[in-house]
This record gives C-alpha cells, sequence and structure tokens, in this order.
C-alpha cells in the first residue's frame, strides 16, 4: 500500500489551496473593516462588531444542516446512491455544527452585554439550539461504526427526520413566543443602523464565513474520502490474511492453493478493484 | 411400418426433449455462491466462497471455530448481506435483494430467535403466523417435538438450553421452509432427540427440501450427510465427501471487486 | 400491512401482559419521578398548579424513553430482530405494530400521569376534549418517533445511551405543542389551544410517514 502518496498535506489540492488563500486575505480585511474602519454603534458601542462574526455564522451553520439534509437525500434515492453522498452528508453536518457552536456563543456574549442576559427564549435561539442538539445527536449516530452501508443509510434516515422536524420547530417556537411573549426583542435583521462601513463589512462577513465554510467542507471530505481508500485498499489485505487463516489451521485438507502473496496489495498483481474513490477525486 | 418407426422416434425425440427438460430443472441449484464476499463490518468473514447446494441434498459444512461456517449459513438466510461475487439461492439473487428469500428459508442458529416471556405455544404462533403460515400446524409440530402436556403454556425462560433448541427446532417444522439451515443443529440435545433432530432432517429431503447444516459432532452429522464441505478462513476448501461437489479445488477464486463504496 | 401490524402489536402487548414490566417498573418510576418535581419545587403549589402540565409531559417523555427501550430490548435479545427479519414481515407493519404497543402503555401511563398531578400537585385537567385530542395526537407523535429512533439504535451497542441524546432533542415540540394545548385547556394561557394541536398532528403525520416508508431500511441496517 502506497502510504507515501498520501502523506504530506493530504487534502490539500488546488482548489482548497485558492479557497484557503482567498479565505485567509478576506478575514485579514474583515478583522481590519470591522475592527478598525467601521464605526462603533451609538446605542450598542463596541459590541455591535459581533455583527460581523453572528449572522454570518448563523447563516453557515444552516446552510451545513441544509446541505447535509440534501446529501441524505441524494444517498437515499436509488438514482444517486453512491458513499460520496454520505460523506458530503456528514462533512456538512459537522462543519455546521462547528458554525452552530460559534453562533450561540456569540450570541450568548452579545446578549449578555445587549440584554444583560447571557440566555432568552427567543424563537429563534430556541430553534438553534434545538437544531444544535438534533444534529449533536446525528453526529453521534454517525461514530457508532459498523458496516459503513448500514451506517450511511441509518445516518440518512436520521438526518432527513432532523431537517423535516425544522419547520414544526420554527413554527412552535414562534408561536409559543408569540404566545408568552410581550416586547419583541431586538432582531438583528431588522437593525435600522445599518449603511455605509458597516453594511459593506457585513456583506463580507457572508462571503468570508461562506468562503470558511467551503473551505472547511473541502479538507473534511478530503479526510473521509482518505480514510476510505485506507479501508478500500485494506480490504484486499483482509481477504488475503482471512483465507490465510483457513491455511494455518487447516493445511491437511487443503490441496495447495496459490494464496495471494504479501506483494499482493498495491502492487500490479493486486486483484482489480474497483476503487470508489479514484485517485484525484479525494475532496 | 415407416410410421411406426418415425412415431417411435418421435416419441424417443420427444422424451429425450422431456427428460433434458426435467434434468435442467432439477439441476438448478438451491444455492449457488461464486466468490461471496460478506463483511462484518470491514472484516470478510466471507473471503470468497464457491459453493453448489442441490435439491433434496444434505450438505455439511465443517470447519475449525471462526472459519465461517455460520456466515455461510446467514448469508444464504439472507441476513448477512453478500458484499461482492454471485449469491443466488432458491433464485433469489441476493447480491440485489435478499428480502424475497428470507421467508423460504428457515435458519436454526446458536440464537433462538424466540421471546423469553411468551409462553412456548405462544412464542410458535407468533413465528408461524408471522411467516404468513397457519396457526394449525402448531399443534403437529409441538407433538413432533415432545412439547406436550405443561410444556406448550410454560413461559420460555423457564426451559432448558436443550428444551428451547426444541421450540426452535418446532418453530422450523411448523414453518418447514424449502431450504433449511442448522447450525449446530446437536448442540444441547440429549440422545433421544438427536435421533429425533436426524430424523426429522432425512424427512425433510424425503419431501424434497433442502438441508446445509454445520456440526463439530462429526459421526453423527457424517450418518445424515449426503456432502461434506471443509470451510476454511472463510472460503470453502477441498469438498470430501462422497459426491463431490463443485468446490475451490481449483484453487483460490480470485478476490472479487467489492461493489464501489461497498467496503468504503 | 395492517395484518402484520396486528400481530407485532398483539405479540409486544402480550410479552407486556406476562412480564408487566410497564405496570410494574415503569409506571412506579413515572409517580416516583413526580414526587421528585414536587421536592424540587419546594411545596409550592403555585408554581406546581402551573408548571403541572409541562411536568406531566416531561415525565411521559422520560418514560416514553422507557418503553421503548424495553419495545427494542425484546428484540435484541436471543436474536429475536433475526426472527422478525427472517419471517418476512412488512416493514412497515413491523412500524405500526411497535409503535401501537408503545403508544397503547403510553395511554396507560398517561392515565397514571394524570391521576399523579391531580392528586399529588393539584392540577386541573380543564376541557375534556381538548385535553383527549392533546393526549392522544401526542401519544402517537411520541410512539411513531420514539419507535424511527429505537430501531435507528436497536443494533448498536451504545444503544442505552444513544436514544436519549436521539430521541429528546427531536420530541421537543411535542412537548412544547402538548404542555401549551394544555395550559389552554385550563385556561392558564391565553392562546387558542387548537392552534397546538395542528402542531402535534404535524409532528404525528410526519414521522408515521417516515416510520412507514423508512423502517425497513432501518431494521435492515441497524
Amino acid at each position: 500500500m502506497n502510504y507515501k502518496s498520501l502523506s504530506a498535506r493530504p487534502t490539500s489540492n488546488h482548489a482548497t489551496l485558492v479557497v484557503g488563500g482567498l479565505t485567509l486575505v478576506g478575514l485579514g480585511v474583515l478583522l481590519v473593516l470591522g475592527l478598525v474602519v467601521s464605526p462603533p454603534d451609538t446605542v450598542q458601542g463596541e459590541t455591535v462588531r459581533l455583527i460581523y462574526v453572528h449572522p454570518a455564522s448563523a447563516t453557515m451553520a444552516y446552510v451545513g444542516f441544509g446541505l447535509c439534509a440534501l446529501g441524505s437525500l441524494a444517498y437515499l434515492w436509488p438514482r444517486t446512491r453512491s458513499l460520496r453522498w454520505d460523506r458530503f452528508a456528514g462533512a456538512s453536518a459537522e462543519v455546521g455544527v462547528a458554525f452552530c457552536v460559534t453562533t450561540i456563543v456569540s450570541g450568548s456574549i452579545w446578549g449578555r452585554y445587549s440584554w444583560g442576559v447571557w440566555w432568552t427564549w427567543d424563537a429563534r435561539l430556541t430553534l438553534t439550539a434545538l437544531l444544535l442538539a438534533v444534529f449533536l445527536g446525528y453526529l453521534a449516530l454517525r461514530r457508532t461504526g459498523g458496516d459503513p452501508v448500514g451506517r450511511a443509510k441509518r445516518c440518512a434516515v436520521a438526518a432527513l427526520c432532523c431537517f423535516l422536524v425544522v419547520p414544526v420547530d420554527h413554527e412552535a417556537t414562534n408561536w409559543w413566543v408569540t404566545l408568552h411573549q410581550k416586547d419583541t426583542l431586538f432582531r438583528i435583521g431588522k437593525s435600522p443602523l445599518i449603511h455605509g462601513w458597516q453594511l459593506t463589512t457585513m456583506l463580507l462577513s457572508f462571503a468570508v464565513f461562506g468562503l470558511l465554510f467551503t473551505w472547511m467542507l473541502l479538507h473534511r471530505l478530503g479526510i473521509e474520502a482518505l480514510e476510505d481508500r485506507i479501508e478500500e485498499e485494506g480490504y484486499v489485505w483482509a481477504v488475503a490474511e482471512r483465507r490465510a487463516e483457513g491455511v494455518a489451521q487447516a493445511p491437511a485438507t487443503g490441496p495447495g492453493r496459490p494464496l495471494p502473496g504479501p506483494g499482493l496489495a498495491g502492487g500490479p498483481a493486486a486483484p482489480t478493484m474497483r476503487s470508489a474513490i479514484p485517485p484525484g477525486e479525494g475532496r | 411400418m415407416f410410421d411406426e418407426v418415425t412415431a417411435v422416434m418421435r416419441s424417443a425425440w420427444y422424451w429425450t426433449c422431456l427428460s433434458g427438460y426435467r434434468c435442467h430443472v432439477a439441476m438448478d441449484p438451491v444455492i449457488r455462491l461464486r466468490s461471496a464476499v460478506a463483511l462484518a463490518g470491514r472484516f470478510p468473514v466471507l473471503a470468497g466462497v464457491d459453493l453448489d447446494v442441490w435439491p433434496s441434498e444434505i450438505v455439511l459444512l465443517q470447519g475449525a471455530n471462526g472459519a465461517g461456517k455460520t456466515s455461510i449459513l446467514r448469508a444464504c438466510a439472507g441476513l448477512l448481506r453478500v458484499a461482492a461475487g454471485e449469491a443466488v439461492v432458491l433464485g433469489v439473487d441476493l447480491t440485489a435483494d435478499p428480502r424475497p428469500v428470507r421467508r423460504r428459508v428457515g435458519l436454526l442458529g446458536h440464537a433462538s430467535a424466540l421471546y423469553d416471556d411468551l409462553s412456548v405455544a405462544d412464542n410458535l404462533t407468533f413465528a408461524v403466523r408471522a411467516a404468513g403460515g397457519d396457526r394449525r400446524r402448531v399443534a403437529p409440530a409441538l407433538e413432533r417435538l415432545g412439547l406436550l402436556g405443561r410444556l406448550p403454556s410454560t413461559p420460555l425462560a423457564a426451559l432448558s438450553a436443550g428444551q428451547r433448541r426444541r421450540v426452535a427446532l418446532a418453530v422450523l417444522v411448523a414453518r418447514d421452509p424449502e431450504l433449511w439451515l442448522l447450525d449446530e443443529p446437536h448442540a444441547g440435545l440429549d440422545a433421544e432427540h438427536r435421533d429425533l433432530m436426524d430424523a426429522l432432517v432425512l424427512d425433510a429431503t424425503a419431501r424434497g427440501r433442502t438441508v446445509v447444516l454445520a456440526s463439530h459432532e462429526r459421526h453423527r452429522a457424517h450418518a445424515i450427510a449426503g456432502r461434506i464441505v471443509e470451510v476454511a478462513g472463510g472460503v470453502a476448501v477441498a469438498p470430501a465427501g462422497p459426491i463431490g461437489g463443485v468446490g475451490p479445488g481449483r484453487g483460490a477464486s480470485p478476490i472479487p471487486a467489492v461493489e464501489a463504496g461497498r467496503v468504503a | 400491512m395492517w395484518r402484520d401490524a396486528v400481530l407485532v402489536a398483539g405479540k409486544d402487548l402480550r410479552v407486556e401482559l406476562r412480564s408487566r414490566v410497564t405496570t410494574n417498573q415503569v409506571a412506579p418510576y413515572a409517580l416516583i419521578v413526580l414526587l421528585l418535581f414536587g421536592f424540587a419545587f419546594d411545596q409550592d403549589p403555585y408554581i406546581l398548579t402551573h408548571a403541572a402540565p409541562g411536568l406531566f409531559w416531561v415525565a411521559v417523555l422520560l418514560c416514553a424513553l422507557l418503553a421503548i427501550q424495553r419495545s427494542f430490548g425484546l428484540e435484541a435479545a436471543d436474536g429475536a430482530r433475526d426472527g422478525l427479519r427472517m419471517s418476512g414481515l412488512d416493514a412497515a407493519g413491523i412500524f405500526l405494530g411497535k409503535a401501537l404497543a408503545v403508544a397503547a402503555q403510553l395511554a396507560v401511563l398517561e392515565a397514571v400521569l394524570a391521576g399523579g398531578i391531580v392528586v399529588l400537585f393539584g392540577a386541573r385537567l380543564g376541557h375534556p376534549l381538548l385535553l383527549g385530542a392533546t393526549c392522544v395526537l401526542a401519544t402517537v407523535g411520541l410512539a411513531a418517533a420514539g419507535t424511527v429512533y429505537g430501531v435507528m439504535a436497536a443494533g448498536l451497542r451504545v444503544r442505552e445511551t444513544l436514544l436519549p441524546l436521539l430521541l429528546l432533542p427531536v420530541v421537543a415540540p411535542v412537548l412544547l405543542g402538548a404542555t401549551q394545548a394544555w395550559l389552554a385547556a385550563v385556561g392558564l394561557s391565553s392562546g387558542g389551544g387548537w392552534r397546538w394541536l395542528t402542531l402535534l398532528a404535524a409532528f404525528a403525520a410526519i414521522y408515521v410517514a417516515l416510520g412507514v416508508l423508512g423502517f425497513g431500511t432501518l431494521l435492515e441496517e441497524a
């Protein structure tokens, strides 16, 4: 097995380098714009700068969960059934969870300074927290191991279950709040104070977070593809090893069978394997 | 005179065709495995099995612990997915969808697949009705296995290991599937019921059923088996039986390709 | 499908009748949970009476977890799941049967718990029609979602710990909807209780549909 080809920045390729570079530059610009150029808010002061992190991060979390559901749907659809979609769903859920945590943490800090509390039972907050819990469960389910095909199907159904409940959750939390809460809270999207540098910076934050999301997703997919490739190449070894067990145990009964030798895997004499991940597709 | 000759010839010709046809039907194997690979997680429990089993045969799978006997039986029952190679059981392609074969196959495994809290009769009734059978088949099966008196109403949890085994066997008798897969059928049974076990197997083949069994009890199993297949290292090796089977005496088959993504 | 469902539900309920796990273990557990709520809220009758519907549904959720664990524990023992697969029963039928059996047990538990909160917390039951409809829809939703996630976790070694993590966040809307509907039924909430029923109905419909369609896949792969 040629591990050398797998070593050294194994999930990098031109696409990730370009996206990664753009992300880095974008983050630099965003830092300068967000911390220096854009003015502090008259009402909220310096904490308004969280607006360059929080909404973009929340959007990316929702995008991640949405892509996870799409990937799962594509996996379950017989015509497009491929473990690639399963990997795509898993990777997007993972990145989505990362952004979801960022969203909740940044939102909580913001809430502490603008509302005076770390948490409030706002519809959007509740929905986001529920989504995080649901997708943490999904990730836990993904880590249970076992037969990859079985795991993929199980997880795909789970992801769809999770996602189909999003509208129900959304309605529920909305009604709940409207029934209980008399005063409407400050909503980011409805803030009238966005213009000029603030607007520019905020739009940039969406673009940069989008790039960051893409970069993380590409690397995560690359890692999963590599893991699968190790398994795939390990399969030939495993079969040879399994057959060798029989020869070691019952040498008297079997005729001399030409056993696959140790040079089998990775060598030119390797049996034909339709690889699940053709080289170069590991992204 | 000429007419008579042609008539005889024609009937002979018909007969040949007909017997050829019947032969062809009879020669469809019940089980046909070619380079069958099955994975448990990522471990190939079956590493390319070649096996043919013909109608009304009794085939004994023999081999050390962990050789793959149980896996072959479970694969044939449609419970263990065949990830690569060919696997056709009772005309059902297991690599496509194994579900249609299950109702036509009976598996007597290490686990009895029964419910501890239900009584013997309730267990049997549920198993038979779940498989689409008639509940009237329950009573004769109980009788055949000697599960009489207080036993039918006893909860399964109160039975001994051998008695549980007999209940599982009763399910098989009541369902009477086309293919019987028996994993260590003699384990835990007393001498009387081992004889009964053998009688049931011979009965079944007499009715046209096919039996594959895995056993370590050589003397007993050899007495009823028509053919012996040695299993080792997840492949079937050297058939040593009197009939001589299609087997990998021809050397290890190439490791079959696993459908894209199966192992991934 | 329905014949298979009745067969499986009958089997599960017969097992329950013989083993009496729900009546002898889960129901007392439910009452203990209520007592613990009482301790936690320090005998304050106002809080207990007002929180009673919410506490009731939290207790129902905890009991539902146990009932579902039990329902799939049955199939995990002694290769019974293989037996179920070998029988060739319709997967949708198995799903409906198991969900029906869980729902029947939940209904009994809800009756016990309702008695408990009336006696212990002095809760009022309110509008019987609204309350009945809430219980029916919430029970169907819980049983369906629980059965879907129960079979998902059933084949795994970590099922006892994984099931609550998977199930509880997902059934949060049931808790919310059923609690609000009940609050409306006793007049503690200003809104229309019937509105929450549509939410419960939507949840139940989604999970019954998912179970009927996806249970086969899950049973095969778990």
